[in-house]
């Protein structure tokens, strides 16, 4: 009875998502979990529309999900520091539980989206547990080639980027190159790159270098180029050499831009890593995607677009992490 | 150029040193006019002395100092250091600009450390940065970046910055032009007690007839671009000095005279 008062008093402050710690239960929590199960409810006892294996497990997972959300809606609140992290999730937990209950519902169950282009999540989960080790495999494939390319474009670019923001002999023969080539995408050298190149892989390594390096160049060149005159002034009158200059007073001033720079070069390396990989590269999540179109293997296709953006955004994050480590002292000039 | 810096220290020459500028001129090039700044400056700076550069704005006195630093060579005349004729930057000469130009991507500690890591003395003369922030009432913010510190504190850095190099010539280039007024009393005291510990020869331009009054063993006055010199007095009053001096008085009556607001009084 005591359990029920409590939650009734806290209905609005919860629902909203600001729940007072130390209150007994998380209503959050408890209204996604009824949603994971009626998901999971959905999926075992509303009669499928067709033949789909998985039916089961699925089921298992999405009860799972709500055994576990239930209890934490029941007993997390006692762990404060946790509860802290999950509280403000409620409303994203709620709406993913009740969209795998429509997704279920509108595929699996009444078949309302056409086929075989749209697929039910147990098809997913087929895919999941069958191909496993091949998507992993793909995925390494593409973190390989990506990784290569990226950190290869990355310090020529960062290399070029400082030479033409430095010296004027680079600057006369580096700016109208950049400015030149740097507009055209990389995909357009594709059908050269596969010709000229021994393999496709180097061949798929260099386009996805130049895809990052030029972004990385022109903002690092642009970085450098803009630092101010005083601090060249300041680090001269000290006794700094040409090379102390560019070291420990040019680049430094420069790497709020040529972070910029390293994620636009990313971006860019993901399109071509994709292309290059459904156009000629025999590995990789992208020919795992031209793959499955050709053998109409939608289920497959969504799976592996899921790991493909489990990778960018990984990658992403990876290169936020590393800004923040190397940007610290911008912490009190800029709000991220 | 290390080792000739090395060399310097300890050879036995005086804590200040003295400064030769011979019929200086020197102009720019500005949208395809020429733009004459200096003209025909000469002056002499004996060691230890403190020189205050007073003149209206734009006139020219930040370019003698920029050429007095070696920063940029003079189109016509010489300078000289301790006999020997400028030509590039030295850190025997640091400059403490009117903004503070830390690096912003250094704490105040490595800020101060600058010097001696341009000079690859970092190891052998760490010593000097703890004792040079402590010249500043600064020992308490190594740790701090430039931009959680106070335009005061700033410029205190920076002037670290300069001390940690033991320089015999200070360049002072308004260095306490931006800061409010109380603190910029304040600093003029801590700058003076300085001067007077360490022995060196300042450099100081100001706008600041009370500033340059206060501190300064000489005023030199300039006219309006292409700078003259107009004036060159000696301030005859020992130290400490008080603000509200007679004597001091009437010589900000000459030099506002001499500046062209003689009728403000």
């Amino acid at each position: 009875m005591s359990a029920s008062t409590t939650t009734v008093d806290q209905v609005p402050e919860l629902v909203s998502g600001t729940g007072k710690i130390g209150g007994k239960l998380w209503l959050g929590g408890l209204l996604a979990a009824s949603a994971w199960a009626l998901a999971a409810l959905v999926t075992a006892f509303v009669p499928n529309s067709d033949d789909w294996e998985y039916g089961l497990q699925l089921t298992r997972i999405l009860g799972g999900v709500a055994v576990i959300l239930a209890l934490s809606g029941l007993f997390l609140p006692r762990l404060p520091a946790v509860f802290e992290r999950f509280r403000a999730k409620a409303a994203w937990l709620l709406a993913i539980g009740l969209g795998l209950t429509v997704w279920e519902l509108v595929t699996a169950k009444l078949g309302w989206l056409p086929r075989p282009f749209f697929v039910p999540p147990q098809a997913l989960l087929e895919v999941y547990a069958d191909e496993w080790p091949k998507l992993l495999e793909c995925t390494y494939h593409s973190v390989l080639l990506l990784a290569t390319g990226y950190l290869l474009g990355a310090f020529t670019g960062f290399s070029v980027g400082v030479a033409v923001g430095w010296s004027r002999l680079a600057a006369y023969w580096g700016q109208p190159l950049l400015r030149f080539i740097g507009p055209l995408p990389a995909t357009a050298w594709l059908p050269i790159a596969f010709f000229i190149f021994p393999s496709s892989w180097s061949a798929s390594v260099f386009l996805i270098a130049l895809a990052t390096a030029i972004p990385v160049a022109i903002l690092t060149w642009s970085g450098v180029s803009s630092v101010g005159g005083a601090f060249y002034d300041v680090a001269r009158t000290l006794g700094a050499s040409q090379r102390f200059l560019v070291l420990k007073v040019a680049i430094p001033a420069s790497l709020p831009s040529v972070f910029v720079g390293l994620f636009m070069g990313m971006s860019a390396s993901f399109a071509v890593l994709v292309v290059a990989e459904m156009m000629g590269v025999k590995a990789g999540l992208g020919w795992y995607l031209s793959w499955a179109q050709g053998w109409a293997a939608y289920a497959n296709m969504y799976a592996a677009l899921v790991m493909m953006a489990l990778m960018c955004s990984s990658l992403v994050t990876l290169l936020f992490k590393v800004r923040d480590r190397v940007l610290a002292w911008q912490k009190g000039l800029l709000r991220w | 150029m290390v080792s000739s810096a090395a060399l310097k220290r300890e050879d036995a020459l005086p804590a200040g040193m003295s400064l030769d500028i011979q019929s200086v001129s020197h102009g720019f090039t500005l949208e395809g006019e020429h733009l004459p700044v200096l003209a025909n400056v000469s002056l002499k700076v004996e060691p230890g002395e403190f020189v205050a550069l007073l003149g209206p704005s734009g006139c020219g006195k930040s370019t003698l100092l920029r050429l007095v630093a070696g920063l940029e060579p003079p189109t016509q005349g010489s300078l000289k250091a301790d006999g020997e004729a400028i030509t590039r930057p030295d850190p025997s000469r640091v400059v403490v600009f009117q903004d503070p130009t830390l690096y912003p991507w250094r704490t105040v500690y490595d800020n101060v450390a600058l010097g001696l890591e341009a000079q690859g003395l970092l190891r052998s003369r760490k010593d000097r940065i703890p004792e040079a922030l402590k010249l500043v009432g600064l020992e308490k913010f190594h740790k701090v970046y430039p931009h959680q510190l106070s335009g005061g504190m700033a410029q205190r850095a920076a002037l670290a910055r300069a001390l940690v190099n033991d320089p015999r010539l200070l360049i002072l280039d308004e260095p306490l032009g931006k800061l409010d007024s109380l603190t910029r009393l304040t600093m003029q005291s801590e700058l003076l007690d300085l001067w007077q510990r360490a022995g060196f020869t300042s450099l100081l331009v100001t706008h600041d007839i009370e500033e340059a009054l206060f501190l300064a063993t000489r005023v030199v006055v300039f006219s309006p671009r292409p700078a003259r010199i107009v004036a060159d007095i000696a301030v005859e009053r020992s130290y400490p000095r008080h603000r509200g001096d007679q004597y001091l008085a009437e010589l900000r009556h000459q030099l506002l005279g001499l500046l062209g607001l003689g009728e403000t009084w």
